[in-house]
C-alpha cells in the first residue's frame, strides 16, 4: 500500500539536495510581511453580523432559567441562541464528548459560554448580552484537584461512575519494586507544575455563512480543520457534504486551537438561523477562558539506580488538574507517563496518573502536551541523583542513553536517536566543563534532556484510512499546485510541502503553490497537533510526487526512445543523463506527459505502521519517530531579591533532517523562549473564588524582547529511516528540557532545588532561607539572624 | 457617527465611523487595511502598532478622530513608499524579516516592523540592546525574538550600517536569499 511506502533519507535525484536543507524563505512570508495575508478576522462579508458570547459568572451552578426576551427585542439584534439550540455534545476525543457549545442545564467554570447573540455590530451585540437574564443555583465548586479526586458529590459531570475523576491510568512494566529494593541509591521526591497557557497573539475567531440551499461555510482560526468539520456536522445535524471548513492564515496556536470551540458552532448556527454571514472574535479575556493550556500537575517520583548511575527503576504518581472538561485529557493522562521512556533506558517503570475535573477553564494540549511536566520532575530528579553519586550530570545522562533502533520499556519503537550528539553539542557550545561548579556563587549552569513524538499512530477517531493525504495538480505552464489538508499554523508546513515538490519534480520553488486546510478542496489531514505535520504530510507529498514523476519520466523516455533511468528532472529542465544536448523545459515535459497520460495529477498519502505496546493504551504515545533534545541553561540568582536571570540557553535538537534549517531554528528558539517564560513569568491561575487571576497579556506576563535570554539553536540531524528525507519534528520537543535545565542551573548557582513551578523570587528567597538555616544548624546551631 | 478625513499611507481618505471608534477599527473595518492586527484591544501586545507622523502608536488606544491632521502609516504603506522612492521589491525591513525567518505566524509582525521602521528613522545604526528596547512594546509568541532581532540587524547592515554578527552553531540557518 502506497501509504506505507518508506521513501528513505536520500535525495530524489543524484547525491545532493537542491532545495531541501537550505535556509529558504517561506511561501507566505512576504504576504505576511506586507500585511496582505488574510487571517480569519480580516474576512468581511457583505451584510455580516457580529456575534458575542454571554459567559457564566458562576464557577459551578445549575441554570434555573435563561430569559432572552429583552435581548431579542433590542433593535439590531438578529439572533439569540442558548444551549437549547445546540444540545448535542462534542469533544475532540470521541470517547469523552462532554462539551456543549453553550451550557445545557449547568455551568462548570467562570467563563463557560451560556448564550450567544448576533447583531448588526459588536456594540449592539454587547448591549444585548446585558439584557439576558440567567438564574443560577450555585453548587459546591472544586478548585483543589485533591478535593475533586476525593469527593464526588456534587459531580462536575453527572452520571459518570468515576465521579470527578476524568481519567485514571496505571501501567507497570518490569519488576519496579524489586529493582528499587535492590538498588544502591533510591531518590524519592515531590514536584509540581503550575498552569500555563498558549497565548497566541491572534485571538480565536470564526466566520460562517450559509447559502439559501444550505451550504455552510465556516472560516476558523483552527489547527484542526478536519475535526471541526466532523464536529460541526455532528452538533448541527447538518450533512457533512454541505459543510466547508477553511482555515485562513493563522496567528499562532501552540495547541490552543486544536479543539473544536464554542464560537465555531455559534457562528454556524447563527448564520443558519439568520441567513446572514456571522463573525465572532474572542476578546483576549475570552481566550483565557477558552484556554486548553498546560495541565497543572503534582508529581511524585522515585528513581532507583546503581552506584554507576544506571537507572534501574522509575515509579511515578501524578495528579492532573484537568479543569472543567475532558478536551484531550484522556491522551494527556497517558502522555504524562508514556512519553518518559527515553532518551534513557531503564528496565522497570510504573506510572499512576489521575486527571480530575475542577471548576476552572479546561486544560488541554499546550506545546509538549502532557509530557513537559513529568519531564521537569524527572530531569530534576536525575540532577539530584547525579549530585548524590557525585557524577557530572551530563555523564549520568550519557550512561543511561537508550541507543538507536531499540525498544523502550513500555514497548515503543525507537528508530533514529541523536541524543548523544545533542549532549555533546550543548556541552561544547556552552563551555560546560569550565563552568559547572566553577563560576562564582550566584551563577550556574544546568543540563537536561528529553524526547518527543513526531506524530502518533493514534488517529483520535478509529479508522484505517491515511492520516495525511496530498493531491497534486499540474498546469501546462509548469506550475504545480499542492492540495493538502495540513494546517499551516505559522510553523511553515505549506513551505515544507512546496520545498518537497520543488525537490522531487525539478520545478523552481516559485512555481509551486499550496492550497491548504480547506475541506472542500483538500484531501484529509488530521491537523497540526502531536508534531505530526512535517512527518506525515511531508511523506504524503513525497508519495504524490513520486507517482507523478514516474509518469513524466516514462512519457519523456518514450518520446526520446531511451530508458527511463536516463531521464532526470532538474530545476526547470528535464535532461537526458547520457546525452546532455537533449533536454526539455519542465513545462514541455509536463505537456508531453499530459499528451501520453491525459490530464495530469496524483495523490499521495501517509499512514503510520502498526506501533505500540500490546496493552490497553499501548498505542498512545507510539510514534513513527521520536525527536531528542538537550539543553544547557546558564543563569544567575540575586540572593538579595531572589530574582533569577537567564543569560543563555543552548538547545541542541535532533530533528532528523532539517528540511529548512531557518525554520527549524525558529521552532527551537520559539520553544525555548516559551519554556523559560512559563518557568519564570507566566501563570494561568484561578483564585479561590474561581476567577482567573489576570486574563490579559500584561497580567499574564508574556516576555518581551528585553526579557528573553540569548537563545542558541543547535541542529542535530540523525536521519530517520521513515521521516521525509529523514526528518522528524522540531516544534515541541525543544521546549521540554529547558525548564528542568533552568532548575538545575539554579542548583549549580546557589545550591537550592527548585522543584515547584513557577520559579518566583519569593520561592527562591524561601529556599535560600531554609538552606542557610540548615547550614547554620550544621555549623553548631548558630543562628545567622539574617535572611540569607 | 462622525465624518473623518484621515491621511493614510499618503492618501487623504474621507471615512464615516462611530465617534468612539479607534483608529484600529477604522483602518481594519472601514478602510479594509487589515494588516494592522488586534491581539488584545487594550495596549498590551503592540500588534496594532501604526506610525503617526513616523512615531509608533497603539492604534487600538488611539481614537480615530485624534488621527486627523496626522500622517498615518500602516504596514500596507511601506512597500508602495519604497517603490515610489525608486526602490525594488519589498521594503527592506519587510524583506529582511522574511529572509531571516522572523515571520512564523506573522500576526504580531506588522506592528513589530513598524516599530523597527520608526527606530531606524531615528537611529539608523542601532545596537542590539537599542533594537530590543525599541521592540519591547511588541509581543511575539512564536520566535523568541531572535530571528526578529537578526532581521533588523540585517536590514541595518544592508543599508550600510553595522555588520551582522554571525550567530554561533547555526550551520547556515540564517539568511535565505
Amino acid at each position: 500500500m502506497a501509504a506505507r511506502d518508506i521513501h528513505g533519507p536520500a535525495p530524489p535525484w543524484g547525491d545532493e539536495f537542491r532545495v531541501v536543507g537550505k535556509p529558504t524563505r517561506k511561501l507566505d512570508g512576504l504576504a505576511k510581511a506586507t500585511g496582505a495575508a488574510i487571517y480569519t478576522d480580516d474576512i468581511q462579508l457583505p451584510g455580516m453580523l457580529h456575534a458575542k458570547t454571554l459567559r457564566s459568572t458562576q464557577a459551578h451552578a445549575r441554570i434555573r432559567s435563561i430569559d432572552t426576551r429583552a435581548a431579542r427585542a433590542l433593535k439590531g439584534v438578529h439572533g439569540v441562541i442558548t444551549g437549547a439550540d445546540l444540545p448535542i455534545r462534542y469533544g475532540v476525543i470521541p470517547w469523552t464528548q462532554d462539551e456543549n457549545a453553550l451550557a445545557v442545564d449547568k455551568v462548570r467554570f467562570i467563563g463557560d459560554p451560556v448564550a450567544a447573540v448576533a447583531a448588526v455590530d459588536e456594540d449592539t451585540a454587547n448591549a444585548a448580552l446585558k439584557l439576558i437574564r440567567v438564574e443560577y443555583e450555585p453548587l459546591h465548586a472544586y478548585f483543589d484537584p485533591r478535593e475533586a479526586a476525593a469527593r464526588h458529590d456534587p459531580a462536575i459531570h453527572e452520571g459518570r461512575k468515576e465521579g470527578n475523576v476524568s481519567k485514571h491510568v496505571r501501567l507497570e512494566f518490569g519488576p519496579v519494586d524489586e529493582l528499587a529494593a535492590a538498588a544502591d541509591v533510591v531518590l524519592e521526591d515531590e514536584y509540581s507544575f503550575h498552569g500555563s497557557t498558549h497565548a497566541p497573539i491572534e485571538p480565536h475567531c470564526a466566520v460562517a455563512t450559509c447559502s439559501a440551499d444550505g451550504l455552510l461555510t465556516v472560516w476558523s482560526a483552527t489547527q484542526i480543520t478536519h475535526y471541526v468539520h466532523r464536529a460541526l456536522a455532528q452538533v448541527l445535524e447538518h450533512p457533512p457534504q454541505k459543510i466547508r471548513v477553511i482555515q485562513p492564515c493563522l496567528g499562532g496556536a501552540f495547541g490552543g486551537k486544536s479543539d473544536p470551540f464554542s464560537l465555531e458552532f455559534c457562528v454556524a448556527k447563527l448564520a443558519m438561523l439568520t441567513g446572514r454571514p456571522v463573525k465572532m472574535l474572542y476578546t483576549r479575556e475570552e481566550v483565557f477562558y477558552a484556554h486548553r493550556g498546560r495541565h497543572p500537575m503534582s508529581l511524585k517520583y522515585r528513581t532507583a539506580a546503581g552506584r554507576d548511575g544506571r537507572i534501574t527503576s522509575v515509579d511515578a504518581k501524578i495528579l492532573i488538574d484537568g479543569g472543567s472538561y475532558s478536551s484531550f485529557g484522556l491522551v494527556t493522562t497517558y502522555y504524562a507517563g508514556q512519553l518518559l521512556t527515553g532518551p534513557y533506558d531503564f528496565p522497570s517503570y510504573r506510572f499512576d496518573s489521575t486527571r480530575v475535573f475542577t471548576n476552572k477553564p479546561p486544560c488541554g494540549p499546550k506545546r509538549g502536551h502532557g509530557s513537559v511536566q513529568p519531564r521537569f520532575a524527572f530531569e530534576v530528579q536525575l540532577d539530584q541523583l547525579a549530585e548524590k553519586l557525585e557524577l557530572d550530570p551530563i555523564e549520568l545522562r550519557r550512561r543511561n542513553f537508550q541507543g538507536e533502533r531499540t525498544r523502550t520499556v513500555n514497548g515503543q519503537r525507537i528508530t533514529s536517536n541523536g541524543f548523544l550528539a545533542c549532549l555533546d553539542q550543548v556541552e561544547r557550545a556552552s563551555g560546560w566543563k569550565s563552568k559547572r561548579g566553577q563560576m562564582p556563587f550566584g551563577r550556574g549552569v544546568g543540563v537536561a534532556g528529553s524526547m518527543y513524538i513526531s506524530g502518533t499512530n493514534y488517529p483520535v477517531y478509529p479508522n484505517k484510512m491515511p492520516q495525511a493525504g496530498v493531491q497534486l495538480k499540474v498546469d501546462r505552464s509548469g506550475l504545480v499546485t499542492v492540495f493538502t489538508g495540513g494546517n499551516d499554523i505559522g510553523q511553515g508546513s505549506n513551505s515544507m510541502c512546496a520545498m518537497i515538490v520543488a525537490e522531487e519534480l525539478g520545478v523552481p520553488l516559485e512555481h509551486v503553490r499550496v492550497v491548504a486546510a480547506d475541506t472542500d478542496l483538500c484531501p484529509v489531514d488530521l491537523g497540526a497537533y502531536s508534531s505530526r505535520v512535517t512527518f506525515m504530510v511531508g511523506n504524503a507529498t513525497i508519495d504524490a510526487c513520486r507517482k507523478l514523476r514516474s509518469q513524466i519520466v516514462s512519457a519523456v523516455a518514450r518520446v526520446w526512445q531511451c530508458a527511463p533511468e536516463r531521464v532526470r528532472l532538474m530545476p526547470g529542465v528535464v535532461i537526458d543523463l547520457e546525452d546532455p544536448a537533449r533536454s526539455l523545459s519542465t513545462a514541455a515535459a509536463f505537456q508531453c506527459a499530459e499528451e501520453h497520460f491525459d490530464t495530469l495529477g496524483s495523490t499521495g498519502s501517509y499512514n503510520t505502521p502498526t506501533l505500540g505496546g500490546d496493552y490497553r493504551g499501548g498505542t498512545i504515545g507510539a510514534s513513527p519517530a521520536y525527536s531528542f533534545t538537550a539543553h544547557v541553561v546558564e543563569a544567575s540568582v540575586d540572593t538579595e531579591t531572589g530574582r533569577i536571570t537567564v543569560h543563555d540557553v543552548w538547545c541542541a535538537h535532533d530533528c532528523g533532517r532539517a528540511l529548512n534549517p531557518m525554520l527549524v531554528a525558529g521552532q527551537i528558539e520559539g520553544s525555548v523562549y516559551m519554556g523559560i517564560a512559563e518557568a519564570l513569568l507566566e501563570e494561568h491561575r484561578v483564585n479561590r473564588l474561581g476567577l482567573h487571576a489576570g486574563p490579559s497579556l500584561l497580567d499574564y506576563r508574556l516576555p518581551t524582547s528585553v526579557d528573553t535570554p540569548e537563545l542558541h539553536a543547535l541542529i542535530v540531524e540523525s536521519l530517520d529511516p521513515e521521516g521525509p528525507y529523514g526528518a522528524k519534528e522540531a516544534g515541541e520537543g525543544p521546549l521540554h528540557s529547558s525548564i528542568p535545565a533552568l532548575s538545575n542551573a539554579i542548583f549549580d548557582a546557589v545550591g537550592i532545588r527548585m522543584k515547584h513551578l513557577p520559579f518566583t523570587p519569593g520561592r527562591v528567597l524561601e529556599l535560600l532561607g531554609e538552606k542557610s538555616e540548615r547550614e547554620a544548624r550544621a555549623r553548631g546551631g548558630v543562628e545567622t539572624g539574617g535572611r540569607v | 457617527m462622525r465624518l473623518l478625513r484621515l491621511r493614510v499611507n499618503g492618501d487623504v481618505v474621507p471615512v464615516a465611523a462611530p465617534s468612539h471608534w479607534t483608529l484600529l477599527e477604522v483602518l481594519r473595518y472601514r478602510l479594509g487595511l487589515t494588516g494592522s492586527k488586534q491581539g488584545c484591544d487594550k495596549g498590551d501586545c503592540g500588534a496594532c502598532t501604526v506610525l503617526l507622523d513616523k512615531k509608533p502608536v497603539l492604534s487600538c488606544l488611539t481614537l480615530a478622530a485624534l488621527a486627523e491632521g496626522h500622517e498615518v502609516t500602516t504596514i500596507e504603506g511601506l512597500t508602495p513608499a519604497h517603490l515610489r522612492a525608486g526602490g525594488r521589491g519589498a521594503d527592506p525591513i519587510q524583506d529582511a524579516f522574511d529572509r531571516c525567518g522572523a515571520l512564523q505566524c506573522g500576526f504580531c509582525q506588522p506592528g513589530m516592523m513598524l516599530s523597527a521602521r520608526a527606530l531606524l528613522a531615528k537611529n539608523p545604526r542601532p545596537t542590539r540592546p537599542e533594537i530590543q528596547a525599541a521592540l519591547a512594546g511588541n509581543l511575539c509568541r512564536c520566535t523568541g525574538y531572535t530571528q526578529i532581532l537578526e532581521a533588523v540587524e540585517l536590514a541595518v547592515a544592508e543599508s550600510g550600517g553595522a555588520a551582522v554578527q554571525p550567530a554561533d552553531g547555526r550551520r547556515g540557518a540564517r539568511g535565505a536569499s
